[in-house]
């Protein structure tokens, strides 16, 4: 290369470079990946698989103690609360009533262990043990009482843009509707429906954060979740399950970062014919069936 | 004199005028991670000395477990 020439001018120069966090509930987080802890073969399995997803945001859920069997291990004993904060669901719950006293348990338990998740709750109210859909009626109503009783609320909801529209009305700190079922592996069913909510809920509020949860399979669904627009992945089986879970939960930060990166760069339109990525004068070559654009 | 309760769900006899603190230690539960109802209201970890069980109460004491 001719030393006298000068390089163009870094484009990186004119815009930042870097993405900002994630911002819900008042909580930065540095990853847009919201991991859970559940499914893993080994606490030192989840361990390893939380480190390599990048994610600072974990989530836990709220059991019975076993009364006696107290030898057995405890999940915080393998979390590092300097590293993640703690999201506490409502898991399992297939009533407002229910899930509002494991959300109120779920915070006791964190505000004793002083950790910054005691403020907030991924309400989760299952309508159908089959499908794990979401009971929209006492999702709402639950959603509704804790909002009014202080907490944060990350709303676990169905894809459907006119619930998530009143889930946000109601106070909701983040709508987080469903890719495909819970641990279905399915993927993003209803692509036009999450752009809809997108839409919806970003509406003069751009920084309102929507979160796709549940139903990833693999790291391209990350992805897709990302260029739709949306501002988190919460995911759990999809790792814990994998073949080998610590490389996917490195694939799905990669995943993670390609995906929101494509969406701030924003892709070209979809043509139905090509165009040419080098240029047309000056080739050696005829044509076949003439000039195609006449 | 012993009461019956309810704790997560199996009935179990305590003496009477246990509280909280001295049930859990009962039942042989690290202390630590974990929350309680009484009746489905929270009871703060702060009041745990105080909060004697009352005889046909439902009790939960959780903790928190892997989950997405």
């Amino acid at each position: 290369m001719n030393p006298t020439s000068p390089l163009p001018p870094d484009r990186h120069h004119e815009h930042p470079v870097e993405d900002r966090g994630l911002d819900v509930g008042g909580h930065a987080l540095a990853s847009r990946l919201i991991v859970g802890t559940g499914r893993y073969e080994s606490m030192t399995q989840m361990r390893l698989s939380l480190d390599q997803s990048g994610s600072d945001c974990v989530t836990v859920a709220v059991r019975r103690e076993r009364l006696y069997d107290a030898s057995g291990q405890n999940i915080l004993d393998f979390i590092d609360s300097d590293r993640y904060i703690l999201l506490p669901n409502t898991a399992g719950c297939f009533n407002a009533t229910d899930a509002i006293r494991a959300a109120r348990l779920g915070r006791e338990i964190l505000r004793t262990l002083k950790n910054p998740g005691a403020d907030w709750v991924k309400l989760e109210v299952l309508g159908d043990s089959k499908t794990l859909l979401p009971d929209p009626v006492e999702t709402i109503s639950a959603c509704r009482e804790l909002v009014a009783d202080g907490f944060k609320v990350l709303c676990y909801t169905s894809d459907d843009p006119v619930i998530a529209r009143r889930l946000k009305e109601l106070g909701a700190a983040s709508v987080m509707p469903a890719g495909s079922p819970i641990g279905s592996g399915q993927g993003l069913l209803n692509p036009n429906n999450l752009r809809i909510i997108l839409e919806y809920l970003k509406q003069g509020d751009p920084d309102y954060p929507v979160i796709v949860d549940a139903g990833v399979g693999t790291a391209s669904d990350v992805s897709q979740a990302f260029e739709l627009g949306a501002d988190g992945v919460l995911l759990n089986t999809a790792i814990a399950h994998a073949r080998d879970p610590i490389r996917m939960a490195r694939a799905m930060k990669h995943a993670a970062i390609a995906g929101r990166e494509a969406f701030l760069a924003g892709r070209i339109p979809r043509r139905l014919y090509g165009t040419a990525s080098s240029p047309v004068e000056g080739v050696i070559s005829t044509r076949p069936y003439g000039n195609a654009s006449r | 004199m012993t009461i019956r309760v309810r704790v997560n769900g199996n009935e179990i006899e305590l003496p009477t005028a246990v509280s909280i603190e001295q049930m859990i230690r009962l039942v042989d539960i690290p202390q630590n991670y974990l929350a309680v109802e009484v009746n489905a209201i929270v009871v703060p970890r702060e009041d745990h000395g105080r909060h004697l069980i009352d005889d046909g109460d439902e009790v939960e004491v959780v903790t928190l477990v892997g989950g997405g």
